[in-house]
């Protein structure tokens, strides 16, 4: 009970709070109810829940993409264009356009240089492993593939955080195991804060520090649970005793949420 | 093994290949066997031209007369031409605004329907008053272009409508202006519409062409479907086939250029112009 209390402060700086969230769909159902969360500067932080949680809406509500019906959103600095990258379910690149220009989108909407552009878009896409894919179209990339051109335009714009709404949902297994692993070296390595947004209870548990547990209709978040094995995590996390143990702590949550 | 599937493959591409010559060569022959046959029945049967030429008189009428048909031939592709192009221009530029106002789209676009579902023989009358009769290529013009207009203006706006709301989102996270959102995403995204549009009307402005110059009638009009009442009137039907001919190769040509234009415009990135490269 004290380690969930303790998960309830954030560690660290603080960078963002949201405090009493609520938010209405169109048809007047309530998707949000109260939503209170601190995340801190660096933090891995999961929304976890079922469909319908508005878990996704809640990620829309940081980015500004949306407004909340009610509740306040506090920033510690408040971030500019450019200083949040998202990353959808779908990878939602330009299906005309080079993998090149699809990540340089951002920079071109910034109104930075053509070779400045170009410089920053090849190394962001170095960054999620895909050089030399810079000329290909998304028609030719594989599902992975296109999901990572998706992460590369969302960092090119060197953001401090990263919201993702379920990315890796439609990808195999495999794939999604090795961009779980990609995901959280880039984020260690650039001190990212990223807010990830998941229905999966193993991927949450193996990339957070700290997973809210959202129940649905209408959504607020239940617990907070802390993950507190230090990051990044190497791929045997998932079959040691701890992961378990932690899977089976967020699934009784999950549940009783 | 390796050597087998190559070899599978250089089979699988001859057939393909092999497709393709077929694809032409079969209508080419279907299409001189009914030739054939045509020129058969009117010989042994004695059908007489005026009912029914032989392939041979219309060949004979088409190149006797083709210098006054191609002259027929250039009015008509002109009028044709214009009209397609106002209408490419008009209908872009009129579902640009709708895109950008929901209330300038609600308050034209009914007009628009209406345009469009009246037949253009019923107002042409009207048309050809009111630019008055010595300014007959006008009249002509403004019937094949309300022809051709609508399916520019509904495509393009469906197009621009459908842009994925995803990356309109992502454009107002990088705080994209308007014209900028417009350009980059919606635009784009409309292109694949816009073509389909202007396949289907380059076909209505020829045939608003047509239709228009058969109303003019006896005015100044000089077009290839004068022509064709003209040798009606005169009972010089070879003549009358012979410019059907060049309509149909017209017609043709217009939709043969505008599909190489979507190949060209879209073979880089939209399903429906890519080579099937995995069957």
């Amino acid at each position: 009970m004290t380690r969930r209390a303790a998960a309830g402060e954030a560690a660290g700086q603080g960078l963002l709070r949201l405090s009493g969230i609520h938010k209405r769909f169109a048809d007047g159902t309530a998707a949000l109810a109260g939503i209170d969360l601190a995340v801190a500067r660096g933090e891995f932080i999961s929304l976890l829940g079922p469909s319908g949680c508005g878990k996704s809406t809640l990620l829309r509500l940081i980015a500004g993409l949306d407004r909340p019906g009610a509740g306040a959103i506090t920033w510690h600095t408040q971030p500019e264009s450019g200083d949040i990258g998202f990353v959808f379910q779908d990878p939602t690149l330009l299906p005309w356009a080079s993998a090149e220009h699809n990540v340089a989108l951002p920079l071109r909407l910034a109104g930075i240089r053509r070779r400045v552009r170009h410089e920053r878009a090849c190394a962001a896409l170095a960054a999620v492993g895909l050089e030399g894919f810079a000329g290909h179209y998304p028609h030719s990339l594989s599902g992975g593939m296109k999901m990572r051109v998706a992460i590369a335009r969302a960092l090119v714009t060197a953001p401090p955080v990263l919201l993702l709404d379920e990315p890796f949902a439609a990808l195999d297994e495999m794939t999604r195991h090795e961009l779980n692993d990609d995901l959280q070296q880039l984020a260690a390595a650039r001190g990212l804060t990223v807010i990830f947004v998941t229905h999966s209870v193993a991927e949450a548990v193996y990339l957070s520090r700290r997973i809210a547990i959202m129940s649905a209709r209408p959504g607020r978040i239940s617990t907070l649970i802390p993950v507190d094995v230090p990051a990044p995590r190497a791929p045997e996390f998932r079959h040691q005793a701890a992961f378990g143990a932690i899977c089976a702590e967020v699934s009784a949550a999950l549940r009783a949420a | 093994m390796r050597q087998r599937t190559r070899m599978q493959r250089q089979a699988k591409q001859a057939g393909a290949g092999g497709t393709r010559i077929m694809a032409i060569v079969m209508p080419l022959f279907a299409g001189a066997v009914a030739l054939g046959g045509w020129e058969f029945i009117v010989r042994t049967a004695q059908i007489p031209p005026f009912v029914l030429p032989a392939p041979s008189a219309i060949g004979t009428a088409l190149i006797a007369g083709f210098p006054s048909l191609a002259a027929s031939l250039w009015q008509t592709v002109q009028i044709t031409a214009l009209a397609f192009g106002l209408a490419v221009v008009s209908g872009v530029g009129l579902s640009l605004l709708f895109s950008q106002s929901r209330i300038v789209e609600m308050t034209l676009f009914p007009f628009a329907v209406i345009l469009q579902v009246t037949p253009i023989i019923a107002i042409a009358p009207l048309i050809l008053i009111w630019v008055g009769f010595d300014h007959t290529d006008r009249a002509l013009l403004i019937m094949a272009w309300v022809a051709a207009f609508f399916p520019i203006l509904s495509n393009m706006t469906l197009g621009l409508r459908s842009a994925d709301p995803n990356l309109l989102a992502l454009m107002r996270l990088y705080g994209a202006s308007r014209l900028q959102t417009a350009w980059l995403v919606q635009m784009p995204t409309a292109l694949p519409f816009l073509l389909s549009g202007m396949k289907i009307s380059g076909g209505l402005a020829l045939i608003g062409t047509v239709v228009a110059e058969f109303v003019a009638g006896s005015g100044a009009s000089t077009g290839l479907a004068w022509r064709i009442m003209e040798a009606g009137n005169r009972l010089q039907i070879p003549h009358m086939f012979a410019a059907l001919i060049l309509l149909s190769l017209l017609g043709i040509a217009i939709f043969f250029l505008l599909s190489l234009l979507e190949t060209l415009l879209l073979r880089r990135w939209h399903d429906s112009a890519r080579p099937q490269a995995w069957r």
